[in-house]
């Protein structure tokens, strides 16, 4: 986690370019060449990240960008011809599956928000000595490969499964189904389940900053509102929930941008009627083999993220991520 | 270091004038991330994919250097559980350890074929860029070993190295429309798809058909089609009347429109690959389009499994073995080839894998194994059987792609 980074460290090479100037003026040897070298060392700091992204990053993404203004076939080969319908046309046929991805995303958040809040406020505050356990206990399912953890909900949902049984002599499948979640008495291959596969996935990345961002929380603030005949509601309204902010953004953008973009549990909890996005560039890719649409959507999914993320972030208002 | 440096006094000051202030003004910056701008655009219009139709120098035999004297390794890359096993360790092939002991070529088995998309997306860069994929002998459905051919991505096989497969090669297998005379691949197997159906998920009621799967409504939201393109529309159209070897576009799309009617009313689960044997067994899915073969095998653990064969037809087609342009062991995937269709090893690999075995003798050969299996119609078909089989017919490169775009559409992507 970034928690323990100070806030100064964002500001990146410039800041830290500059200190050499305040710092030298002390320095006893005071030659021409020593703070030339060290205003060199934030870059050689930066060099590993900045070349590992130039290479599996910003490379891949100008070849991206590239593929995604060509045209031609596999057989006659493609060349760029700045072909940008492409883009015109997938958000033409594919609308539908970007509204549903953000839709299945979104709402994933939220109850990810709904179940991680409570969690990651009794680690913080309320787990004693059981805190590591508890977060152990978090962290574990990533000991599983995502594509067993997703394979195994399957068996749990299975139509004539337990859950199942359960769910349907307590009369809740019927409640579902009128809400257009669920049909046919079954949890597969519904709506439901792929908001459910999401939800599960994601769920420790929204856990883990929210609890780091209330386990630094000062308690004696807490005390204090309290001392002032705050109830504890009002205190929990006014000072833990402003204060752990930082941590509902960053767990709300580490659970919704890959949400947005799985295709794992749509392919396997979903039916053809509620596939994402994600699997819609994937046939494209493979399956159509038509490269140009495939990068060109991919683009898309990337900028409209962008844009729902940048709304988002300029409304919750928080500068300071984590 | 400014641009209007060495001009007349007043000169010089206009420039600046125009240069740094105004609408017009260029600072340097601005002209820095221009000329970038410019750059980026130049260097993504050098950028693109070259065709793959132009290297035809990988099909010839003797085009391809071949190192398989000098180096008696084989690298096989099949499809998950097409191979036989040991009874004692599961991870031996007792027919391909044999071979190995024979020819004394070692072979490096690998089942990383899942999906022929998938796997083609794997191996196309290396084929694009006229490299060695690492890969001498694939496993490939014919549709996808003929577009690799049409491609010129396969080595034209040498039928001097190949006495056994050219002697002992079912007819039928010889006239294969995506590669005619068998020039570049030999079929593994045969498959046959048909339909599937779990006894207790429908109540004993028995599935028969497409429409049955498409229309019945008790079956709703519990079958599943495939997403390989050619059986499930090849089944749909022979279910039409319309057929596969011989088809239009306008039966394409009106079987594409019947299946998505379907989907729209969610009759269908979902298309599933190789995976949907778990679901069938279940009874989460109660009826599907299924691969013969494998509901043989189903068969022997779940006797509430059953497949019925259309009226109208089932879709026949086959695994083809081919060897990827600029491979390095022709000659040894070649003997490899050769061995497998001896009879007796040819019956000892579909008593295990139990698809349609191509291989003439191979019954006579199975009747000393497994007697019963000797009497499947789904490993070694009769002449009635034979006859219900259809191909799906080659398709021109403009015309899978047209293809691919509707069905993908179709299964929800």
């Amino acid at each position: 986690m970034t928690a323990a980074a100070p806030p100064s460290g964002l500001s990146g090479p410039a800041g830290a370019g500059r200190q050499p100037g305040s710092t030298d003026g002390g320095a006893p040897d005071g030659a021409e060449g020593a703070p030339r070298r060290r205003g060199l060392t934030p870059y050689w700091l930066l060099a590993p990240a900045g070349l590992w992204l130039a290479v599996f990053f910003v490379a891949p993404l100008f070849y991206q960008a590239s593929t995604s203004v060509q045209s031609g076939s596999l057989e006659e080969g493609f060349r760029v011809t700045w072909q940008f319908s492409h883009y015109t046309d997938a958000l033409a046929t594919y609308g539908e599956h970007f509204l549903r991805s953000f839709g299945y995303a979104a709402t994933a958040t939220v109850l990810c928000l709904l179940i991680g809040y409570p969690l990651a406020y009794m680690i913080a505050f309320r787990a004693g000595r059981w805190r590591n356990v508890v977060l152990v206990m978090v962290i574990a399912p990533f000991f599983t490969s995502f594509l067993i953890r997703t394979l195994a909900w399957k068996t749990i949902l299975s139509d004539g499964g337990p859950v199942v049984r359960a769910l349907h002599s307590l009369h809740v499948l019927d409640v579902t189904s009128a809400l257009g979640l669920t049909g046919d008495d079954r949890l597969l291959a519904t709506p439901l389940a792929v908001v459910c596969g999401l939800t599960y996935n994601f769920l420790p990345f929204m856990v883990l900053p929210l609890y780091s961002s209330l386990e630094r929380i000062d308690t004696s603030l807490q005390e204090a509102a309290r001392d002032l005949y705050a109830t504890p509601a009002t205190a929990f309204r006014k000072v833990t929930f402003p204060l752990s902010l930082p941590g509902v953004v960053a767990g709300t953008l580490l659970t919704f941008i890959p949400a947005s973009g799985d295709y794992i549990n749509a392919q396997l909890l979903g039916s053809p009627n509620e596939q994402m996005v994600g699997n819609a560039i994937q046939k494209q890719f493979l399956n159509v083999l038509d490269y140009p649409t495939a990068a060109a959507m991919s683009f898309l999914l990337m900028a409209l993220i962008l844009i729902i993320v940048s709304v988002y972030m300029r409304k919750a208002g928080t500068e300071e991520l984590v | 270091m400014d641009l209007y440096e060495g001009l007349p006094e007043p000169v010089a000051k206009a420039w600046e004038r125009g240069l740094t202030s105004g609408r017009a003004a260029m600072t340097r910056r601005r002209l820095l991330r221009g000329a970038s701008l410019a750059a980026a655009g130049a260097a993504l219009a050098a950028c693109g994919i070259p065709p793959a139709a132009g290297s035809k120098s990988g099909d010839a035999p003797e085009d391809t250097p071949d190192h398989s004297k000098k180096e008696r390794v084989l690298n096989f890359a099949n499809w998950p559980l097409y191979i036989d096993v040991g009874k004692k360790n599961k991870k031996r092939h007792p027919t391909l350890d044999r071979f190995e002991r024979r020819s004394g070529i070692e072979v490096e088995y690998v089942e990383d074929i899942n999906d022929n998309n998938e796997f083609y997306g794997k191996i196309k860069p290396q084929l694009a860029a006229g490299q060695d994929t690492g890969r001498d002998l694939v496993c490939l459905s014919d549709w996808m070993a003929g577009r690799v051919i049409r491609q010129g991505w396969a080595q034209r096989l040498d039928p001097a190295n190949l006495t056994h497969a050219v002697t002992n090669l079912e007819d039928r297998f010889r006239a294969a429309a995506h590669d005619p005379g068998r020039q570049y691949s030999y079929p593994w197997a045969g498959t046959a798809c048909i339909v599937a159906y779990n006894k207790k998920a429908t109540k004993g009621k028995k599935v028969t058909s497409v429409t049955q799967l498409l229309e019945d409504e008790s079956l709703k939201g519990r079958i599943s089609m495939l997403t390989e393109m050619t059986d499930t529309i090849g089944l749909t159209m022979l279910d039409m009347g319309a057929d596969s070897e011989h088809f239009t576009d306008d039966e394409f799309d009106a079987a594409i429109a019947r299946i998505q009617k379907a989907v729209d009313r969610k009759q269908l689960r979902r298309f599933s690959g190789n995976d949907y044997l778990d679901e069938l067994n279940s009874g989460d899915i109660a009826a599907c389009l299924a691969w013969a073969g494998d509901i043989v095998q189903l068969r022997l653990d779940n006797e509430d499994i059953e497949f019925a064969v259309p009226d109208r037809g089932y879709l026949f087609g086959t695994d083809d073995l081919l060897v990827p342009a600029k491979a390095r062991h022709r000659a040894n995937a070649e003997a490899l080839i050769d061995y497998y269709y001896r009879p007796e090893v040819a019956a000892e690999l579909a008593a295990y894998v139990n698809y349609i075995c191509p291989v003439t003798g191979a019954k006579a050969e199975m009747e000393k194994i497994d007697k019963d299996l000797a009497a499947d119609l789904l490993v070694f078909p009769d002449a009635d059987m034979i006859a219900k089989g259809k191909n799906f017919r080659p398709m021109s490169a403009a015309e899978e792609a047209r293809y691919q775009e509707k069905f993908s559409a179709l299964i929800g992507a």
